[in-house]
């Protein structure tokens, strides 16, 4: 140790850490003291756990939402197949459409790439129709639209979408126009959806044994059912729904930190508003772990004497 | 020289030097990690039958009181694996399995929260306890980690939402690409595997460096006459 620590160190009022037994011991049994709080905690779990249950909402289907609401199903579903859904915008890792979010100059998606390739009108359009036997009227419309250069494909799609925003999406008050075989590809998709079988033939388009639900949840997400949903349980963004869960059940009181950023601004209306939440919490989180070696942060404890309470027995014995 | 003379003596030859004792058998490597782990931890350190006076404290219980819910949480969790993942929806007897997982992690969550919060007033990093803080908070992280990873696999309209919204965060900052929130299977594995076995050794390492070094000692009084120093002067203080 160099003298000039030696001086420095000598000149400020220290004291080392005593050793913990400085002060004195008394007996206590380790082992007993872990079997009564296991006893006990067993005990409240199983209380709490026989009155209160526990929450089980059943999931959502995309049969349940085409029966439900077959407007918003055919809307999302031509999103898809022209290009405008949330999914085919939405940049990597699903695709190249957009850059994804930036942190400050970092463009961290982008840097991740395109993992999980989702070509949404194959994916969720095309595919299953292709992969479903199909009446003559069908596979010759799936044929015509497959054959159709991209620009054709544009102007039928857009023409759809104008005329089931006209009719209030409800596909059987669409007007007359030329719409090429859009309509009648969306009807049988909307036919199978409803019978259940798109349900299975978007989980089982990556093989026969699958555990990945990313497109069916991609494609309900797509659309405003699940949205709606969550917002009856109040699970949505604006409504802190991080913290909440269904029912009345308690949810997640300790992601209250995580989601009030996202109730004020800047975070509140930035297009980056998830990249700047997360980089605030790492942050947030750096400081939480390494505590012990900040300086200011780590003087807190002898500011605010909380100590002085949980002390209390120990300080009054020393007086004495 | 007659022919009957006896040949010369040979020179006296140095005699050879004692064979070299052979050296003694430490125990290899087996031998130095153990004598380093009872030196480290002594069986008296380890499971002591006695605590510093300053430890008659309600607070002291929290720390405790975690470790019995994280049990908990892991064998209500062991049994919901028994049947696998599905079972809690069709079986009454699974769907209490499936609330005591809950509740104790209620509980886990509330118990630890509590421990923090009590340690971070107590200054619990103070005399070479900043390992011990550290690998408390990495905890901490981990568990919410683990729950969330719960909450995707429950298999029902609850993972549905949550799925679909995390997702948003996670492929901002490019983790998404690698860490599928929508990929049941992933999140499965990292909540049954991989989480609870980073969690697990934090705790074990966290409980053994409060073997090590002990429990912390109070904040000595403030001296009457100097001017008291917020600020921790040494790096002793801060826990280095």
């Amino acid at each position: 140790m160099t003298r000039s620590i030696m001086t420095r160190r000598a000149s400020r009022t220290h004291q080392p850490e005593p050793d913990p037994y400085a002060f004195g011991s008394r007996p206590y049994d380790l082992v007993k003291e872990f079997v009564i709080a296991l006893v006990a905690v067993l005990a409240l779990t199983f209380a709490l756990a026989a009155v209160f249950s526990s929450p089980d909402e059943k999931p959502t289907t995309v049969a349940a939402w085409a029966k439900a609401d077959p407007g918003d199903f055919t809307a999302t579903a031509l999103a898809e197949l022209d290009g405008s859904s949330a999914t085919a915008g939405y940049g990597p890792p699903y695709n190249s459409a957009a850059d994804g979010q930036k942190l400050g100059p970092l463009a961290l998606a982008k840097a991740a790439g395109v993992t999980h390739p989702v070509d949404t009108a194959q994916a969720f359009v095309l595919g299953p129709l292709d992969s479903a036997p199909q009446s003559p009227a069908v596979a010759t419309a799936l044929s015509t639209y497959n054959a159709a250069g991209a620009d054709q494909q544009a102007k039928w799609t857009t023409a759809y979408s104008d005329a089931l925003t006209k009719a209030n999406g409800d596909p059987a008050k669409v007007a007359v126009g030329d719409y090429g075989p859009v309509p009648v590809l969306l009807g049988q998709l909307l036919k199978q959806a409803q019978s259940g079988s798109l349900d299975g033939a978007l989980l089982s388009e990556g093989g026969f044994y699958q555990t990945d639900y990313t497109l069916p949840l991609l494609f309900l997400a797509d659309g405003s059912d699940l949205a709606a949903q969550a917002q009856g349980d109040h699970l949505a963004g604006n409504q802190w729904g991080m913290m909440n869960e269904t029912g009345n059940f308690p949810g997640q009181a300790w992601l209250w930190l995580y989601t009030f950023w996202y109730q004020i601004s800047p975070f509140n209306h930035s297009a980056n508003a998830d990249a700047l939440v997360w980089g605030t919490m790492a942050v947030l989180t750096l400081l939480f772990v390494f505590v012990p070696y900040i300086p200011g942060l780590r003087s807190v404890p002898r500011l605010v004497p909380v100590y002085r309470l949980i002390w209390r027995q120990h300080y009054r014995e020393q007086r004495q | 020289m007659s022919e009957h003379a006896i040949a010369p003596t040979p020179a006296p030859q140095p005699s050879p030097a004692p064979a070299a004792p052979e050296p003694e058998y430490t125990g290899g490597w087996t031998g130095a990690v153990r004598r380093g782990a009872v030196r480290a931890l002594p069986p008296d350190k380890l499971l002591p039958d006695t605590q510093p006076k300053y430890v008659a404290s309600w607070i002291y219980v929290f720390g405790v009181l975690t470790l019995a819910a994280f049990l908990v949480v892991l064998g209500s969790g062991a049994v919901l694996a028994l049947k696998g993942p599905a079972w809690w929806h069709v079986s009454g007897v699974g769907h209490y399995v499936n609330s005591l997982h809950l509740w104790s992690v209620e509980l886990f969550m509330a118990f630890m929260v509590v421990h923090l919060w009590g340690k971070f007033f107590m200054a619990a990093w103070r005399g070479r306890r900043a390992l011990t803080w550290i690998t408390g908070a990495v905890a901490f992280l981990g568990s919410v980690g683990t729950a969330f990873t719960g909450y995707l696999v429950q298999q029902n309209f609850d993972s549905q939402w949550i799925a679909t919204q995390a997702k948003d965060g996670l492929n901002s900052v490019g983790i998404g690409a690698y860490f599928n929130v929508t990929d049941f299977g992933q999140m499965l594995m990292w909540h049954i595997v991989l989480l609870p076995a980073v969690v697990g050794l934090l705790v074990v390492l966290h409980i053994l460096m409060v073997r090590r070094r002990g429990v912390v000692p109070p904040f000595a009084p403030r001296p009457e006459a100097a001017a008291p120093s917020a600020e921790p002067a040494t790096e002793e203080e801060a826990g280095a």
